[in-house]
């Protein structure tokens, strides 16, 4: 009985990372209806970018304050410099792009950082862990990854919500040709959109550099989770997102439960089990 | 006859023989190519004469290569299904044929037909989730039902789990024609087996071509590119888009899992790692379908020369290759994304495997 909840409670924690890979998937989808190929492999760049600032000794706290706001600027760039020469009805260019750019960071990576698995070094916090009734304990990274995650999407919900911006975001989302007539540059909204994910991705990268080992080729399962915590939760729904990636990180810790070699499939077969019974997600919002 | 200014061809123009336009697909050129076509196919039949062992493997792997980025660009191409998830019958396909050829003990070229009728048989649940979603994100539906298929085969511990296994020789060597060619060509076993292999590449990647253009001239065909130039439309008009789209699904699939069964089979080992190998089986095919032209037939054609000649000479070069490939197709995105075809073919309306229907003035 203990060990279920404790499954459970893990699964909960692990959807937290799985929320954070997948919100970055999700802004850009909501506000371009564009799918970034490489976004896992991003995520692990992030994390490469804070164990190449740690190694030279820039402690873990300022590696992050430098990495998410590069990571910004990486994305605006990639999106006013590619993908906005691919906007149109075709989907099939950007596609391409981000899928050859998913090729590129991680052999990128394997060139730099040799295949190795890594892990960033956190300090005491790695192994600290907060007890709760009945012999359970919760370890702080993934507690704090979980709170990260819900404070990355009140954040960014306040940001589309309640300012000027966000209003040129929601109208760019719901049409992109009449929010053009009313004087917003969309190419530099999107912008803006690729290098809010890609923040997001240098966050996320943070977390599963602390919590577990990477490599450069664990990319494109990160981008699987995500992707199917977006279409769990249901397009255009942040707290859906959130859900969607407990949702899978339930799935994966029940399976894990049951045999040690199910953990991953039993993620996928659950979003295939979503994917049949609710087709538009949980909690879907945009209609696309 | 007068001719009716509206419809000068008249609705059922192969009845009229008073029009004074008829509709044809072929072209001098294409008329052309196709008859060099059957020379060319019949030297390729003969070529092991006079081939060494090591061209007719490299060989092997572009017919192979060719029929998986024909039935890409059928997908891709002329359907709007956009999979990154062919492996999925690539895999299924060479398991199917380890399955049947280990443990029921079928000969191996009986085993490839029937893997590719388990690989179709898996595109039909597997359509049915996946197309609940569209464009991109039918992109990625398909790569996570591959990544199902391997993690679920990974399970089967008669097919050697996660490490896989390997065909012993004599299961290889049951193959039939095995004898026939070992005294047509006066060569030991495993040089006959390679020819083998070579021949029924060679039928598979011809096979595909005709078959593919065979459906492109069809109804079908026609029924893909209304569906391609405006979706709604299409449907508007009685095209059934998800049946076509189901047909061009399965079909694809049929044909990726004979190929996949028949790569594993040459190779005589399998793994899950091997057998559903996103680069190896779905991006290594993007590239050469994009490098060629995306949309056309001769696209795929074109790429997959580029493509073994960049493999050959750049692949010691390991990630860097990676990094190069994947640099080429984005700039070609960008820059050219008609491809090599496109360009080459743009300026002058040729085409060697015409689909496209052409109005012809009727000399009298």
């Amino acid at each position: 009985m203990l060990g279920w909840v404790d499954t459970l409670l893990q699964g909960v924690l692990l959807g937290g990372l799985y929320s954070l890979y997948a919100t970055g998937l999700s802004v850009i989808f909501g506000i371009m209806r564009l799918v970034n190929l490489a976004h896992g492999d991003l995520i692990v760049l992030g994390a490469f970018l804070m164990l190449a600032a740690s190694a030279v000794g820039v402690p873990i706290v300022f590696a992050f304050a430098v990495v998410v706001p590069l990571m910004f600027v990486v994305g605006y760039a990639l999106q006013s410099v590619l993908l906005n020469r691919t906007l149109g009805r075709n989907i099939l260019p950007p596609l391409l792009i981000t899928f050859g750019l998913s090729i590129i960071v991680q052999n990128g990576l394997l060139e730099m950082f040799s295949a190795d698995t890594r892990r960033l070094n956190v300090g005491t916090l790695e192994s600290a862990s907060v007890p709760l009734d009945g012999g359970i304990a919760v370890g702080l990274m993934p507690l704090i990854c979980l709170v990260s995650a819900v404070a990355v999407i009140v954040l960014l919900n306040g940001v589309f919500y309640r300012t000027a911006l966000g209003r040129a975001f929601r109208a760019t989302s719901d049409d992109v040709e009449i929010a053009q007539l009313m004087g917003i540059n969309n190419k530099s909204i999107y912008a803006m959109t690729m290098g809010i994910a890609l923040a997001v991705c240098a966050i996320a990268g943070f977390f599963l550099g602390a919590r577990a080992n990477f490599d450069p080729s664990i990319g494109p399962a990160r981008l699987l989770y995500a992707f199917e915590a977006v279409i769990i939760g249901g397009l255009g729904s942040l707290w859906g997102t959130l859900a969607g990636g407990i949702v899978v990180g339930l799935a994966q810790t029940i399976g894990a439960h049951i045999d040690p070699e199910w953990q991953i499939l039993s993620g996928h077969v659950a979003f295939l089990i979503v994917l049949v019974i609710r087709p538009r997600g949980l909690f879907p919002r945009a209609v696309d | 006859m007068r001719v009716n200014k509206l419809n000068p061809i008249g609705i059922d123009e192969g009845h009229r023989r008073d029009a004074h336009f008829s509709v044809a697909t072929a072209t001098r050129v294409s008329t052309v190519a196709a008859l060099l076509a059957i020379p060319l196919i019949l030297l390729l039949f003969a070529l092991p004469a006079f081939a060494s062992r090591a061209l007719l493997q490299q060989l092997f792997y572009v017919f192979t290569m060719l029929t998986l980025a024909q039935l890409w660009n059928l997908l891709a191409g002329c359907a709007g299904l956009i999979s990154v998830g062919q492996q999925a019958f690539v895999g299924i396909g060479a398991y199917a044929l380890f399955a049947f050829t280990l443990m029921a003990g079928f000969e191996p070229v009986l085993s490839i037909v029937l893997a590719g009728i388990v690989a179709g048989a898996i595109a039909v649940p597997a359509a049915l989730i996946v197309f609940r979603l569209r464009g991109a994100y039918f992109a990625i539906g398909t790569w996570v039902v591959a990544e199902v298929c391997r993690l679920v085969l990974a399970q089967f511990k008669q097919l050697g789990g996660g490490t896989g296994t390997s065909l012993p020789p004599h299961i290889v060597d049951s193959i039939v024609g095995l004898d026939f060619a070992r005294h047509l060509f006066h060569v030991r076993g495993p040089a006959a087996r390679d020819i083998l292999a070579y021949w029924l590449a060679l039928v598979l990647a011809v096979g595909t071509l005709v078959l593919v253009y065979k459906l492109l001239r069809s109804r079908h065909g026609l029924a893909l590119s209304a569906i391609g130039d405006a979706e709604a439309a299409a449907e508007s008009v009685g095209v059934d888009v998800f049946r076509t789209k189901l047909l061009v699904y399965i079909l694809a699939a049929v044909v990726t899992g004979m190929a996949g069964a028949l790569i594993f089979l040459q190779k005589a080992r399998i793994s899950p790692d091997a057998a559903f190998s996103l680069i190896d089986w779905t991006a290594y095919v993007i590239f050469i379908v994009v490098i060629g032209g995306i949309g056309t037939m001769e696209g795929p054609i074109i790429g997959v020369v580029i493509f073994y000649l960049l493999q050959y000479y750049l692949a010691a070069l390991g990630s860097w290759y990676l990094i190069l490939l994947g640099t080429l197709a984005i700039l070609l995105m960008l820059f050219a994304p008609t491809g090599v075809w496109g360009v080459i073919s743009g300026p002058f309306d040729i085409s060697l495997f015409p689909v496209r229907r052409r109005l012809m003035p009727l000399s009298h």
